[in-house]
């Protein structure tokens, strides 16, 4: 009996030493070296692939944003600032309910089903709002022209991508919005279309930020 | 090019770079588990250890050292969360409460990485990296040690030893996860996935103000993430979150890191029973059940059937713009037929019967290539099963590789694939029978059911992945859960090293006339049979219930 609690406590000794030792390898050196090897090569992506406007840090290239109109008084959802190209719903985003120190933005999705009432009506709004909001005298959107990830949340709830469709679909409504030429804004989004990586990796994206900050410019100087 | 025809091309450049991969990456780890020369830095950590590398150890030793190693892991990483307020790098975040950090600490030790808690908002710097980031090494080392540990079974004869498992787990974390580690995160960086420790810290945005970041050793548990199949992100939205898998070729990337070592060890096992041939027909087996499940993954999700698919067009809900439907379906079958359970889309918002696909994949017991290891074991139990119906078919001792299988061999096997099932559905009627669990539901109906039923399928199988809509931050659920992890992960171990130590034992039996050929494609359609049989029985009325009914139902 005694041998066995001593075997046993002999065990779990090790055990801890191993545990231990590992940790040092695999929790200290392993991070530190690849962050070392990171920040000396890549240090912009390591970093959050920040971009910049008129010299002022406006985001990162991978994280979607937001660009709505201030809220008015008695609204709980802000309306979308149609002088900007709109990215995709974001209803599965939360924010934090712990460590309230933070206003962090907790990256989620729905998590809805098929067919799930508020998934439908969602979907349903959305595809009203994108047809009405981008319809302008002169150019009407089909139903049938609102691509799938127009009306629906990403994963992550911080895709900073839409399709080139649904950027084509808000050509109208940004030349009206801030007077510009058609042609000039279609430009615009035809130099923002990213193709599928070597040809067949994932899918055709633009990205909102890049693009809108690149709309901005364009204002500018009009 | 229609997105089709992309996502078939992205699963052929998969394949492609896996079968690159297979020979030297296979006889690689063979010879890793074979030498009998240590590398300086593993005497050192022998040293560490006060462990003798080289004392051949029994089955009953082996497990303990598993079970000790394994014990102390969970306490470890429990007090770690425990004591988060206290500890430098915690970017201020408090202690995790126990309930919590019990689920969590019983997740990663068993290389599930079910995640009850939000990791932007409740994990600082240091439980990150030398908390959960370590488990997910040796987790996976683990998981490879007592795959090894049968292989050995197999191969040895009139011995009942079956190797030093200190030896095989530092062998495993320092020669093959830590090397594919490093140069994967510098891949990941390259494209994009952050490296920091910056904390949290305000970032302009477009419209002025700014908007609060982590920073955080990302691309380093990534890396692991993928490669261990453990698939607990950094991140709560895991790897759809641009920072854990910013790009297209990112994406592709991290499926071919969580398929490479599950695949290649069935090279090793070839190799280690001195037979490639063998090693042959059981990948030909996962790769039959994995091409298949991925077919008709792409199948019902460009199908996009659901009434709220049918309205927006298309299948995107909880899927990014940049992988789209191909890559989506790619990366959830390879996710959930592994124990990985990271996930690039969301699969509580899958069709209903592409729900149903992510389930059974991880019901199979995750086999087709499976966890690091983990996959190799179980799919050479029901290659055991497998031969013990045949041999009831010509009314003959079923004997593979050469080792009879008899009455104690086949109750290990049996043991083995009842115990996943019986825990998955006591604990899902159990859910289901009282009042409270229920309330956690985000859907309802159907789909409501499914949710509980992925998350125990998930906990017992240690895959991670979940019906996110449910809200398991429970005591009910962070307990029952963790208990489900911890017997899915330990009890099965249990059985596997028995059956080793049974098989090292045993005298080889020469091959007569009569012997089934299990190199044969013949033996790999036998499996494959067995592998959907079994498990189609089991699971089929609870499967009925909730995702088939939910897809035949739109």
């Amino acid at each position: 009996m005694n041998n066995s609690v001593t075997n046993t406590a002999r065990l779990l000794w090790a055990g801890l030493r191993a545990l231990l030792v590992l940790t040092v390898v695999c929790g200290v050196l392993y991070p530190l070296a690849v962050t070392g090897i990171a920040q000396g090569i890549f240090p912009g992506r390591a970093n959050g692939s920040e971009i910049k406007a008129d010299g002022k840090v406006v985001g990162s290239s991978l994280i979607g944003q937001a660009y709505n109109l201030p809220l008015k008084k008695g609204q709980e959802t802000p309306e979308p600032d149609l002088k900007w190209f709109q990215g995709r719903p974001q209803n599965g985003l939360g924010t934090n309910s712990v460590n309230t120190q933070y206003s962090l933005i907790l990256s989620g999705a729905t998590n809805r089903s098929g067919d799930n009432a508020d998934l439908i009506k969602w979907v349903k709004d959305a595809k009203a709002a994108v047809i009405k909001d981008n319809s302008v005298p002169g150019y009407t959107v089909e139903p049938a022209d609102v691509p799938a990830e127009a009306v629906t949340s990403s994963g992550s709830g911080l895709d900073p991508d839409i399709s080139p469709q649904y950027a084509d679909i808000q050509v109208h409504r940004i030349a009206e919005k801030n007077r510009l030429p058609v042609a000039q804004v279609q430009k615009l989004v035809d130099e923002h279309t990213d193709g599928r990586t070597l040809g067949f990796i994932g899918e055709p994206r633009v990205n909102v930020l890049e693009l809108n900050i690149a709309l901005k410019e364009l204002v500018a100087k009009s | 090019m229609s997105p089709v025809l992309a996502g078939v091309l992205q699963l052929l450049a998969l394949i492609a770079a896996l079968a690159l991969a297979y020979r030297p990456l296979g006889d690689y780890m063979a010879r890793v588990y074979s030498s009998d020369k240590h590398l300086r830095v593993e005497k050192w950590i022998y040293k560490g250890i006060g462990a003798n590398p080289n004392a051949q150890m029994r089955w009953p030793a082996y497990l303990r050292g598993v079970l000790a190693f394994s014990a102390v892991s969970v306490l470890f990483l429990y007090l770690l969360q425990r004591v988060q307020g206290h500890l430098p790098g915690s970017l201020g975040f408090t202690a995790i409460d126990p309930d919590q950090a019990f689920n969590t600490a019983a997740s990663f030790v068993t290389n599930t990485n079910w995640q009850s808690y939000y990791g932007e908002q409740a994990m600082g710097h240091v439980v990150q990296t030398a908390g959960l980031a370590v488990q997910n090494f040796v987790s996976a080392a683990v998981g490879m040690a007592v795959a090894v540990a049968l292989v050995r079974g197999f191969a040895r004869s009139r011995t009942g030893e079956l190797g030093n498992f200190w030896s095989d787990l530092v062998r495993g974390t320092v020669r093959i996860l830590l090397p594919l580690s490093v140069v994967a995160a510098v891949v990941l960086v390259a494209c994009g996935a952050i490296q920091n420790f910056a904390g949290i810290h305000s970032v302009g945005q477009f419209f002025g103000g700014s908007q609060q970041w982590n920073g955080g050793a990302v691309a380093s548990q990534e890396a692991i993430k993928e490669v261990g199949t453990n698939g607990g992100g950094y991140f709560n939205a895991n790897s759809a979150h641009p920072f854990e898998n910013p790009t297209p070729f990112s994406n592709l990337f991290e499926i071919f890191l969580l398929l490479v070592i599950p695949f290649a060890l069935t090279r090793t096992f070839g190799q280690m029973v001195g037979s490639i041939r063998q090693g042959y027909a059981i990948l030909a087996t996962m790769v039959t059940i994995w091409i298949g499940f991925t077919a008709l993954m792409m199948a019902t999700e460009f199908h996009h059937h659901g009434p709220a698919f049918d309205i927006a067009g298309g299948a995107m809900e909880g899927k990014e713009t940049r992988f789209g439907v191909g890559a989506s379906s790619i990366f959830a079958v390879a996710t959930t037929l592994t124990s990985t359970g990271a996930v690039n889309s969301f699969h509580s918002s899958f069709t209903g019967l592409g729900g149903g696909i992510t389930m059974l994949g991880m019901q199979l017991g995750e086999i087709a290539p499976g966890g690091t290891g983990s996959g190799l074991y179980g799919m050479l139990i029901m290659a055991i099963i497998a031969v013990f119906i045949a041999g009831l078919m010509v009314g003959r001792t079923p004997e593979y590789l050469g080792k009879k299988i008899g009455t104690r061999e086949i109750k290990f096997a049996a043991c083995y694939i009842l115990i996943t099932p019986a825990l998955v559905l006591v604990f899902t009627a159990a859910a289901m029978a009282l009042s409270t669990p229920g309330h956690s539901m985000t859907n309802s109906g159907a789909h409501g059911f499914s949710e509980i039923l992925y998350a125990y399928t998930s906990g017992a199988n240690n895959n991670g992945s979940a019906f996110a809509g449910l809200n398991a931050d429970t005591q009910w659920f962070n307990s029952t859960i963790g208990l489900v992890m911890l017997l899915g992960r330990f009890v099965p171990m249990v059985f596997v090293l028995a059956l080793a130590g049974s098989l090292a034992e045993q005298k080889p039996v020469p091959a007569t006339a009569g012997t089934l050929r299990t190199e044969k494609p013949l033996f790999t359609g036998l499996l494959v049979g067995a592998v959907l049989i079994i498990t189609g029985l089991t699971y089929f009325p609870a499967l009925a219930l909730g995702p088939l009914a939910e897809g035949l139902a739109s």
